[in-house]
């Protein structure tokens, strides 16, 4: 009977470049930037790394497919280095390849690093992306807003909320995120902005305006994971080890039948269930210190309070009215930004989430530090609602959750 | 009942589009340099959305037709247009494709004058072998700040053929052949090049086809004061009245020119008036049909008994009032390629289909048909490899095909997309939910100011996907639109 893996990583090091529009770095400079903090936030030196998982998902506009131009970007010489692709969800993603590597026994060091350039497309927005000769017959073209504004129509029909009231609760989700990033130094939008101007704000994908999509950025994020005999071998203090990481990914249940409403995200719902069961969570809402989730869309970290389990069906919008996800909050959520003010570029947004709840519960969080986190979850979604990936990791002090 | 073995017309149908451009829009756009257009400023004149064509609009004719009759005794289809999308490919084959025909359908595409429509049905009338589908369809195109931009409109008539419920009988046909130039489009041209109006009235229509609709009256022996249906159209007015008159006919009998909601919509449009008609006529009455390019036909028709047990669909007059009023000129510019806007770099993406894989997967995306699992009962659409409930996952051998193309459905989500590039901006799209059980993520057109809402009412219409600019190759699929424009 498998056990899982918690508390048979631990995490020694991360690293994540300055997010945002860099015009000044090409993609390699960014992993360099992610990797060398890694590194010397470890104490280990690059040979003692034994294998390397490297996360991005828009090749052309990357350094290339396959992994060989990270491995020649970092110049991991000679070990297995491999390339994975799994949308937004890929951070997670590369996280859960060098965790079970060293969880297996196979390895003692692994990298786990991921990247986007999206700022060299010429245009705002996601690049494009190619859903295969098929799909590509019959399936509507759609931006990504498009796909997750759906959840808005989905989430009013079941629970009877107003317009207004849902708009209300979706701009304080990106109002909250704004007041969070101004205190995180490596965050691609550091400005408040008023609930006026979020309501004000141009439409994107009804009802989601401008306010209601995250950042658009360049940046990476890296993790060297270890066993944590070696970590404590290494003299690490307040080590922080990984509880669980799930992932659920659709099938098609909720694009292709009848059992999906459209107001909820299943496959957070159902990688939620897994990952707390791994980790040892009853109840998330009073467990948890922190969370950090992946708030592409204001709508997405609404639904997602429901999903995770944290708020009530149908009580998100109260919950984030209320404030209880604000920094000052019963728990705090995006305390670095999230993506909307940290930025997301694609695949290093699982390890952003991982590295601020790192970072927090080691007590290094500067400014935007929390009193005495013990445990943080990070839910990272790839996809979009109906067709999507929900990664959850569940980071926590070892020897605490 | 009809117990005669005649062969004849046995249904009708007719589609226009929802979109109506006011035509003083059109005017007011060129008043600076063509003050004359206000002449013709009244009304409004149908227009393709930017995913329609002839083939999609031969498909919604069909579709009012056909009606619920079954469609598999079907073993002829002929395509009749001006304008029809591909020059070596034929479009027939995509509009079979469309309407679920046999794979044993003989498909033909004719075209190439305004009488192709006439002659073709001609053709297909005498042929009088076995079932088939006649369409006419067409969507002219007419320069910026000419009579034909504001005079045309679009829209296609489709006619079942056939022995049993005979609706009209054909007593009589001819046809004249006359290098009479009124106007003419070389292959790759964009727009017609007319001559002058005058002209074609008096030694054309007043000469040539005065004659032919006598001749043709002659030969089935009915008198000119008898026909209780004239069917003319032309692409400009007071030419029917006057054509008439000189017959004898009864002015009564000049049927509706379609010109205040429609305009006139090139080849197609005698058989959309036709359709019409039809729909007015009583059992025993005659109508002479009129086809003018290059020479002319006539068709002398005669209603039967079975005229009253037939409806189509909602038929052209269903259509007429099915319209959604425009009065942004620009759009009908670019949609009709009139105009090049900037719509950014999302607009560049690639679009090239796999030929190979359009060609494995006809039998499910052409007639929108979706797999019904005998396992489990659930109906979807993809057909993947195995059924998609969970705990059932059988094999797709197991799936029963299952058209959703007539199927009640309607919207479970949706959104305006600003940020992706379509040409009608905003894309709507969101989950098609039908009554018994299939649901995909779909498109939706044609949306009005009403909006969508969770549960308003879809029906499916077949359309331009998108288009491979750089291959100038349009792909077609369904999507879904408000029953209530």
């Amino acid at each position: 009977m498998a056990t899982g893996i918690k508390d048979k990583v631990a995490i020694i090091g991360m690293g994540c470049s300055k997010f945002g529009e860099r015009w000044d770095v090409g993609p390699s400079e960014l992993l360099a930037e992610a990797f060398e903090e890694a590194l010397l936030d470890a104490g280990i030196e690059r040979k003692q790394i034994e294998a390397a998982w490297y996360g991005s998902c828009s090749d052309p506009i990357s350094v290339g497919n396959s992994a060989i131009p990270a491995s020649m970007a970092l110049r991991l010489d000679g070990i297995p280095v491999s390339h994975m692709e799994n949308m937004c969800a890929t951070g997670s993603e590369v996280l859960r390849a060098a965790a079970y590597a060293v969880a297996s026994g196979a390895v003692d060091f692994a990298l786990a690093i991921g990247a986007e350039k999206l700022k060299d497309t010429g245009y705002g927005g996601l690049p494009f992306v190619y859903k295969g000769t098929f799909n590509d017959l019959w399936l509507p073209l759609g931006s990504t807003p498009a796909g997750f504004a759906q959840l808005a129509a989905g989430y009013r029909a079941r629970h009877g909320t107003s317009k207004e009231d849902l708009k209300r609760a979706m701009a304080h989700v990106s109002w909250k995120s704004h007041q969070n990033g101004m205190l995180s130094p490596k965050a691609h939008l550091r400005k408040a902005v008023s609930m006026e101007q979020i309501l004000g704000a141009p439409m994107i994908a009804d009802p989601l305006g401008l306010y209601d999509c995250c950042g658009v950025s360049d940046g990476a994020a890296a993790a060297i994971v270890t066993t944590p005999e070696i970590a404590r071998a290494l003299g690490r203090k307040d080590m922080v080890t990984i509880k669980s990481i799930q992932l659920a990914i659709g099938s098609g249940v909720e694009s292709g039948t009848s059992q999906w409403d459209g107001s909820y995200v299943r496959t957070t719902r159902a990688a939620a269930q897994k990952a707390y069961a791994e980790a040892g969570i009853k109840d998330p809402r009073s467990e948890l210190s922190l969370m950090e989730v992946h708030d592409c869309f204001s709508i997405t970290e609404l639904s997602t309070m429901e999903d995770l389990f944290v708020s009530p069906d149908g009580g998100a919008v109260h919950d984030i009215l209320d404030g209880f996800f604000d920094r000052d909050g019963g728990l705090p959520c995006q305390v670095d930004g999230g993506l909307k003010c940290f930025g997301h570029p694609i695949a290093a947004s699982g390890l952003r989430m991982a590295y601020e709840i790192y970072n927090q519960l080691q007590g290094r969080a500067g400014e935007r530090q929390l009193s005495n986190p013990s445990i943080g979850l990070t839910h990272n979604l790839g996809g979009v609602p109906y067709l999507g990936i929900a990664a959850i990791s569940i980071l926590g002090l070892h020897g605490g959750k | 009942m009809s117990t005669t073995r005649t062969f004849g017309i046995t249904g009708f149908g007719g589609y226009i589009p929802r979109l109506r451009m006011q035509r003083a829009a059109i005017a007011a756009a060129h008043q600076w340099m063509a003050p004359g257009l206000r002449s013709q400023a009244k009304g409004r004149r149908a227009f393709c959305s930017w995913d329609e064509d002839s083939i999609t609009l031969a498909v919604e004719a069909a579709r009012d037709a056909l009606a619920n009759r079954p469609r598999e005794a079907i073993a002829s289809l002929t395509l009749a247009s001006t304008t029809l999308p591909f020059a070596d490919l034929q479009n027939s084959t995509i509009v079979a494709g469309a309407l679920g025909l046999a794979p044993s359908v003989r498909t033909l595409d004719v075209g190439h004058s305004q009488r192709a429509t006439t002659s073709g049905l001609i053709a297909a009338l005498r042929q009088s072998d076995a079932p088939a589908l006649f369409i006419a369809s067409d969507r002219p195109r007419g320069k910026p700040a000419s009579s034909q931009e504001i005079g045309f409109g679009a829209g296609a008539g489709a006619f079942t053929l056939g022995s049993d419920e005979v609706i009209a009988t054909l007593l009589a046909s001819t046809s004249r052949t006359a290098l009479f130039v009124d106007h003419f489009r070389s292959d790759g041209a964009r727009y017609d090049y007319y001559w002058e109006e005058r002209w074609v009235r008096d030694e054309g229509y007043m000469k040539l086809v005065v004659e032919a609709v006598r001749a043709a009256l002659q030969q089935a022996g009915v008198a000119a004061a008898a026909v209780d249906h004239f069917i003319l159209a032309a692409p400009f007015k007071g030419v029917a009245s006057a054509v008439i008159k000189k017959l004898g006919i009864v002015p009564e009998a000049e049927s509706d020119s379609l010109e205040a909601d429609c305009g006139y919509s090139g080849a197609a449009h005698g058989l959309l008036m036709l359709a019409h008609a039809l729909e007015r006529a009583k059992p025993g009455q005659t109508l002479v049909l009129v086809g003018f390019g290059q020479g002319v036909d006539v068709l002398v028709l005669r209603t039967t008994e079975a005229l009253a047990s037939f409806a189509p669909r909602r038929g052209v007059g269903g259509a007429l009032a099915d319209g959604q009023n425009h009065d942004a000129y620009l759009r009908l510019a670019s949609y009709e390629n009139a105009i090049e806007l900037e719509w950014g770099m999302r607009g560049e993406k690639s679009i090239k289909t796999a030929l190979t894989e359009q060609y494995r997967s006809s039998d499910q995306l052409s007639g929108f048909v979706a797999g019904r699992c005998r396992a489990c009962g659930t109906i979807q659409f993809p057909q993947l490899t195995y059924c998609v409930t969970p705990g059932c996952n059988a094999p797709r051998a197991n799936f029963d095909p299952h058209p959703l193309f007539d199927e009640p459905a309607q919207v479970l989500t949706h959104t305006g997309d600003w940020l992706s590039y379509h040409p009608a901006p905003p894309l709507y799209v969101g989950f098609v939910q039908f009554e018994q059980g299939a649901r995909l993520l779909m498109e939706m057109v044609d949306v009005g100011a009403v909006g969508l809402e969770v549960g308003t009412p879809l029906r499916m219409v077949f359309r331009v996907k998108d288009v491979d600019k750089t291959r100038g190759y349009p792909r077609y699929f369904w999507k879904a639109t408000p029953l209530q424009a």
